[in-house]
């Protein structure tokens, strides 16, 4: 079961499609200098793309003169103080309310989600229909569409401007993608793993929490990363429902932080690098449980 | 009685997602329309009806208008470069290039995707930036020069700078999408075209395009909603300005709902926005469904 379901990662089979390629004729030379021309695109791409960050994290050890004088190239120094001026101005804050806010809702929201699926996917629950429209229907509705009455409801909840206003509509607009991720894989489970443990005598309880929660561990990775890369990087609700600058997360902190340092660029580029950084890397390492779960949860 | 209550407990699975879904998503847009037939403001409590008046007004608002335009010009130039042209680049990726740095590529295309909006979105601020960003050096540099001005800071150019720099995030997260897809049709058929003497693109045509129809809707239907949702590049890169020209409907709904304090007006907006979203959404449902009924 898992190994199929990892062959159809692109890192996986790409080998099966290399072996066939390798057996295909030369090229004729209009096929050759096509093949160039394609190259040079692809490569110019490539450079577009990355030249940017590039630039962000190489202005961030320069200093001002250098931003002007030298824009293209490599800093002449490691200036290490400039990170330590950007998490003075606000960065350290920021991304302590960050890593908060995240991952209090990566356990909500995986949980939550995982609780659903089992419900709907091996217990048999009376009207279990409406409950997957409804969450077919969450699909669709956009964050925006909510703010003014949220706006209210989170004052009579009295949990505007706090971090429970983050992790709640955090967990709430994400539920329904991590319920369908989570449940095109445990539909895939075999089912006589909880029919011989409801004959053991174990409650659903049990079974979910000692049995089907750890089979289920690739999905839910892909689940948490992907609930990560969102409320990590979500700005709407994080501007509207905090208003107090101690409580503020990464994207809308580095927004105020730009107004306040103006023409301190190394600073400010410091200050987006650490921003960006974590998110780059978590990428570059969980790559397959990251495309994994995006593949799967817009395909089904 | 005892088999109902035993059956009745089994909610418990869905019971929390089913409550936060309710209070915080369903429950704030179904009264999101309410509040759009009355005019009132976050401070008083005293609303008054007004029937459609928020929205009569809204179409005789040159800013809604523009913002509608700027929206769909988001959705048009987002159509041609994340479906489009990911399509080619991803089939171009899959044909052409060896195994190692078909992978390396694919994973620098990615990379953008995985920064926030806020982060890409004050970068291209400095990149555009007419003091220390590269765009009008490199202008300069090609012998372009005249061409460098404040990209974000004249209104024929902002709204189009914040498009460039979406696009530039994007692209490759569309084309990994197509990527995978493409990876799923099997070997066998591509071997027959070669053998048959069809080329790339002879190929591409025939095979690829016909074949990924499922994804490319996706794609599509994922785009255009998204162009229609933008708010946070908008926002972080221009606050709408100069002039409202960059304006789009979700950051003239904000700057209404939160800095005019005309709550039934922002609330008319977003009813506009989830009109245009949900539609797109049930487009795609309807069209999947026929075509499941058709195989």
């Amino acid at each position: 079961m898992v190994t199929e379901a990892t062959q159809r990662l692109p890192v996986a089979s790409d080998r099966n499609a290399g072996a066939l390629r390798r057996n295909s004729p030369a090229y004729r030379p209009g096929q050759l200098l096509g093949r160039v021309v394609v190259w040079i695109l692809l490569a110019a791409l490539a450079i577009v793309v990355i030249y940017p960050l590039l630039w962000m994290v190489f202005s961030s050890f320069k200093d001002n003169t250098e931003v002007f004088g030298n824009p293209w190239g490599l800093p002449s120094q490691l200036r290490w103080h400039n990170f330590v001026q950007a998490g003075n101005a606000g960065v350290v804050r920021y991304f302590t309310n960050s890593v908060i806010v995240t991952s209090v809702s990566i356990v909500t929201t995986t949980l939550i989600s995982a609780w659903a699926a089992y419900g709907l996917v091996r217990v048999q629950i009376p009207l279990a229909g409406p409950v997957i429209l409804m969450l077919l229907g969450g699909l669709m509705l956009a964050p925006t569409v909510a703010l003014v009455p949220l706006f209210g409801l989170l004052q009579q909840l009295h949990i505007y401007n706090s971090y429970w206003a983050l992790i709640v509509l955090y967990t709430a607009f994400r539920i329904p993608f991590t319920t369908f991720l989570i449940r095109a894989y445990m539909v895939d489970l075999p089912p006589d793993v909880d029919e011989a443990a409801i004959i053991d005598g174990a409650t659903r309880g049990q079974i979910f929490w000692q049995i089907i929660f750890p089979m289920c561990r690739p999905i839910v990775v892909s689940a948490a990363l992907l609930q990560a890369l969102f409320a990590w990087n979500e700005f709407v609700f994080a501007l509207v429902f905090i208003s107090s600058g101690d409580l503020k997360t990464l994207p809308v902190g580095l927004v105020d932080m730009q107004s306040r340092l103006l023409t301190n660029w190394p600073v400010q580029f410091a200050g987006l690098t650490m921003a960006a950084l974590p998110m780059i890397v978590l990428f570059l390492i969980g790559q397959r449980q990251f495309l994994r779960g995006l593949t799967d949860g817009i395909g089904k | 009685m005892n088999r109902t209550l035993a059956r009745s407990r089994t909610w418990v699975w869905v019971l929390p997602a089913v409550i936060l879904l309710g209070v915080f998503v369903y429950y704030p847009i179904v009264d999101n329309i309410r509040l759009s037939f009355y005019s009132w403001s976050a401070f008083s409590p005293h609303a008054t009806f007004v029937g459609f008046g928020n929205y009569t007004n809204a179409f005789s608002d040159s800013v809604f208008r523009r913002a509608l335009v700027n929206n769909v010009l988001y959705a048009v130039i987002s159509l041609i470069f994340q479906v489009g042209g990911s399509l080619v680049l991803a089939a171009v990726l899959e044909e052409v290039v060896h195994n190692r740095l078909r992978g390396i590529l694919r994973t620098i295309y990615f990379i953008p995707a995985t920064i926030s909006i806020t982060v890409a979105g004050i970068l291209f601020a400095f990149l555009y930036n007419p003091q220390i960003g590269l765009v009008n050096r490199a202008l300069s540099g090609v012998g372009l020069g005249s061409l460098a001005h404040d990209w974000l800071g004249r209104p024929q150019t902002a709204i189009f700078a914040i498009i460039g720099m979406s696009q530039w995030q994007s692209i490759g997260y569309t084309a990994v999408l197509f990527v995978v897809a493409i990876q799923r049709i099997p070997r066998e058929l591509y071997e027959a075209a070669k053998v048959d003497g069809a080329g790339g693109v002879r190929t591409f045509f025939s095979i690829t395009i016909p074949l990924l129809r499922e994804m490319t809707t996706l794609v599509t239907i994922l785009t255009l909603s998204g162009a229609f949702l933008v708010f946070n590049e908008v926002m972080v890169m221009t606050g709408g300005g100069p002039s409202n020209s960059s304006q789009v409907l979700g950051t003239w709904l904000y700057q209404n709902a939160f800095l005019q304090d005309d709550m039934g007006y922002a609330a008319a907006i977003a009813t506009v926005i989830f009109v245009i979203t949900f539609a797109i959404s049930a487009a795609q449902i309807v069209y999947t469904r026929r075509r499941r009924v058709q195989w």
